[in-house]
């Protein structure tokens, strides 16, 4: 029964709010209540019901906060002082708030706070655009009609540190939508002001910056190039060397994105130095920091082969190596076997480097290992194939004989049979090692490639050379040895 | 046959006839047998004729045809020389022609090799200044790598700066505040210990830094607290005390009947007023309320009420009309002020009243029950 009635005292009180905010929402639909509404403290008694419990009392808290700032500037204004905006938006994570708010027509008067000459006013409505834009396309396209973006734009030429934060996050969350967003926020002149902040020392700051820069740059050659133009590049390596690594991700992430468009910017990148940059950058951290790295040396280097020899020449095997081996996560070993395998593609020098440095066996074992997830070791396949399609290096080949799977035995061994006929040396270092014993032992299906692979190894050999080799021989000259009759 | 038959005319032709009709049988088959032989000897003759005729004719034909043969080869002959000999000159020409291409095509590669080898080795896959190039880039590197190494020292370099100020910052700040512990010509302070050579470099701090003077710390409004997450504000939150201090310059409390710190605790507690009282008398309803009342008050121009207007009671409107309950003919009903409700005795079934089922409510019993005779039922 106690029980009951605490309950019952809950469920009162829920009401009793409910029809409070209800009755103040249809209340501020009439411009002749407002007035009253509001010497009667109305906001006040609005802000703690924008943080209630119930999602209805919230949302119509907020639709009736709307309706009276709609009204009025002025009480636009006190609505913003009292400091409502913050709260407002810190409820607003919930998506249909934020359409709330946008149909309660708030955004018009969002954009007349962005006017105003106090800068902790500019800041509340920055916060509510960059909240309402974060969630979906729609929402940004609403935000971008209100005529919100010029004032966003002047909103980062000012000098208080945190305006030009939200503001450059708006901007970011305005932009990564989609390509016709981008470009109405680069009309807007955005880009030469977002560059121009990419020295400041505030590292919040940088981040945002880079994060917008990089949101524009990642839709479409055009937009990167136009990012590249506003003269960003060498500047952008300093962010790389910053000490706050969410910094150092984003400086990383935008360099990503330009590269990945078309050769030529990457190949504007490398030429002012951007490759040694990413590289000591991904040397240096550790985790999820390194992946747009190692993503844009991998980009790089799919590019063609004239740049893949610059990430090599770059000293940039170690690191990906590096980080192959030392780090837990699946998908940065994804990220970085598939880079490898961008770099060592191209032709037999770039296989040969990076065979030199130790990263096949590597790649083996990640491929075989049990706890790899598929698509680690999807990648750790295809990286492998690449590169011993292209590897006529044999010694770097030989430790992978002995323990490959089969589909990837079927390369090795496609790559000594290319390799063994024209080199006698090669032959002689191959019977030496072990490899033809080993190529012996395999048994494949008669009539398949891995067959004639081993068929062409074999005709590299005089008869009696691959007869010793092959298995059982000890025991078939025994047997002639038991079977011989001597002759007296 | 004839001469025999002559012959025989001028023996006597009647002599002849005889004979010839002893012999006219005899007459009669060889004149037969003469025929046929004649006959035949013809057909033979003509046969052979035929013969020799046909044999002649097909002789000529044959000479004939032979003769047509030898023209037709003849012709032939000729026309078909005269085509091959026209064709091979075409052969010919086409062979000379094709000799020739390939000649030019052999020269054409050579220039090709050698043009697309040169094109190939300067413009597009040019190997030395590949080389060149990824010597330029690794020294562009090297450049970079070293300038953003000397950036990274400035930044750090910054950073310590930036520490040794604030700490400097607060040694100077403690110094001030602690500066009662400057050493004076009698008592040595702690930091000037007479065992040392020279003071402590806190000493000399002391000496050179003025004393901190008392500063009324400002309360500040719990109200502001709701700034404090707003990103431009940047001063942190200032932590209320719980209970303020008692009043310095007090006596101690007379007698030793209870503990001082207890009689203290008693007369300097806190105000703890109620939530009702708590509740401000200025709450934003009340003031809303005042409000509107002092603009009521405002807005008219006397207080005196405004009076009906004496032609107000003559509208028609306003005539009073009863209500048609209470409104009889010539008299007002009893309905309304005796009564209110209808009663009509003599559809009464019984006098007494209903017997109740149901237990009655106690509260509803003494309906008409009261001691006085005013309310009782009819």
């Amino acid at each position: 029964m106690s029980q009951r009635q605490v309950l019952q005292v809950f469920e009162q009180y829920q009401r009793a709010r409910t029809q409070f905010v209800q009755g103040v929402a249809d209340l501020a639909a009439r411009p002749q209540s407002i007035e009253t509404l509001r010497s009667a403290g109305v906001v006040s008694l609005l802000r703690p019901l924008l943080l209630d419990v119930v999602p209805s009392v919230r949302q119509t808290a907020a639709l009736g906060l709307g309706r009276l700032a709609d009204y009025n500037v002025d009480l636009a204004e006190a609505v913003v002082k009292a400091g409502i905006l913050p709260q407002l938006v810190r409820s607003l994570p919930e998506e249909n708030l934020a359409q709330a708010v946008v149909q309660s027509g708030a955004l018009e008067t969002l954009v007349i706070c962005l006017e105003d000459f106090d800068p902790g006013v500019k800041e509340g409505a920055c916060w509510a655009f960059d909240y309402i834009a974060r969630h979906n396309p729609e929402l940004s396209q609403a935000v971008v009609e209100a005529g919100a973006v010029p004032l966003l734009v002047l909103c980062i030429q000012e000098p208080e540190i945190a305006l030009k934060r939200i503001a450059a996050s708006t901007l970011s969350d305005i932009s990564k939508h989609s390509p016709e967003l981008a470009q109405t926020v680069v009309d807007a002149g955005a880009i030469a002001h977002l560059a121009q902040m990419i020295p400041n020392p505030d590292a919040k700051l940088k981040r945002q910056v880079l994060s917008a820069l990089s949101q524009i740059a990642k839709h479409s050659v055009d937009l990167a190039e136009l990012v590249v133009e506003a003269e960003i590049f060498p500047v952008v390596l300093t962010c790389l060397k910053d000490s706050d690594e969410y910094v150092k991700k984003n400086g990383a992430t935008l360099i990503r994105e330009i590269a990945k468009h078309s050769p030529e910017l990457s190949q504007l990148i490398v030429n002012s130095g951007g490759v040694a940059a990413v590289i000591d950058c991904i040397g240096s951290c550790r985790g999820t920091v390194r992946l747009p790295g190692i993503m844009m040396l991998g980009y790089v280097a799919a590019h063609s082969e004239n740049l893949s020899m610059a990430v090599i020449v770059s000293k940039g095997i170690p690191p990906l190596c590096a980080c192959l081996i030392e780090e837990h996560e699946d998908h940065i070993k994804a990220a970085a076997a598939w880079a490898l395998g961008q770099i060592g593609r191209h032709t037999a020098e770039h296989a040969r480097h990076v065979a030199g440095a130790n990263v096949l066996p590597t790649l083996l074992d990640i491929y075989v290992d049990t706890r790899s997830s598929e698509d680690l070791k999807m990648k750790a396949k295809k990286a492998l194939k690449n590169i011993l399609q292209k590897c006529t290096h044999l010694p770097a080949l030989e430790p992978l004989l002995h323990d490959a799977p089969p589909s990837i035995m079927k390369h090795i061994i496609g790559q000594f049979s290319k390799v063994l006929p024209h080199d006698s040396k090669a032959r002689r270092l191959f019977v030496t090692t072990g490899g033809l014993k080993k190529v012996q032992e395999i048994k494949a299906d008669a009539g398949s490639l891995l067959q004639e692979y081993i068929n062409a190894i074999n005709n590299c050999y005089p008869e009696e050379i691959v007869r010793y080799y092959s298995p059982g021989y000890s025991e078939i000259l025994l047997e002639r040895v038991e079977s011989y009759q001597p002759v007296l | 046959m004839a001469a025999a038959s002559g012959g025989r005319e001028e023996g006597g032709s009647m002599a002849a006839l005889a004979r010839l009709q002893e012999r006219l049988s005899e007459l009669r088959e060889e004149y037969f047998l003469a025929n046929r032989s004649i006959d035949e000897d013809r057909k033979i003759k003509y046969r052979a004729a035929v013969k020799i005729q046909s044999w002649f004719r097909g002789c000529r034909v044959r000479a004939y045809l032979r003769h047509l043969n030898a023209m037709v080869i003849l012709i032939q002959k000729w026309w078909r020389g005269y085509r091959c000999r026209k064709h091979f000159r075409k052969m010919l020409e086409t062979a000379y022609f094709i000799m020739k291409m390939n000649f030019y095509n052999e020269m054409a590669v050579r220039i090709q090799k050698r043009w697309r080898g040169y094109y190939v080795r300067k413009y597009i896959h040019n190997y030395y200044a590949l080389k060149k190039y990824l010597q330029a880039v690794s020294v562009n590197n090297a450049f970079v790598r070293s300038e953003l190494q000397e950036y990274v020292e400035m930044k750090e370099n910054e950073e310590k700066m930036k520490d040794l100020e604030k700490k400097e910052k607060e040694k100077k700040y403690q110094a001030r505040k602690m500066h009662y512990l400057l050493s004076t010509e009698q008592i040595a302070g702690i930091y000037n210990s007479p065992f040392r050579k020279s003071p402590d470099p806190m000493e000399l701090l002391l000496r050179n830094s003025k004393p901190l003077s008392h500063r009324r710390k400002q309360v500040k409004s719990p109200f502001a607290y709701e700034l404090y997450d707003w990103p431009t504000c940047k001063k942190p939150p200032a932590f209320v005390t719980a209970l303020p201090l008692p009043p310095i310059g007090r006596q101690k409390p007379q007698g030793p009947f209870r503990d001082t710190a207890e009689v203290l605790w008693q007369r300097y507690k806190p105000l703890e007023p109620t939530l009702r009282v708590a509740e401000s008398i200025n709450s934003p309803l009340e003031k809303a309320r005042e409000g509107i009342k002092r603009e009521e008050w405002r807005n008219p121009i006397h207080d005196n009420e405004f009076l009906p207007f004496s032609s107000y009671h003559k509208n028609e409107n306003e005539k009073y009309e009863p209500s048609l309950c209470k409104s009889g003919k010539y008299v007002q009903e009893a309905y309304g002020t005796k009564h209110f409700r209808e009663v009509y005795p003599n559809k009464w079934i019984a006098d007494k009243d209903f017997r109740t089922v149901v237990p009655s409510i106690f509260l509803f019993e003494k309906f008409g029950k009261t001691y006085s005779r005013a309310g009782q039922i009819v």
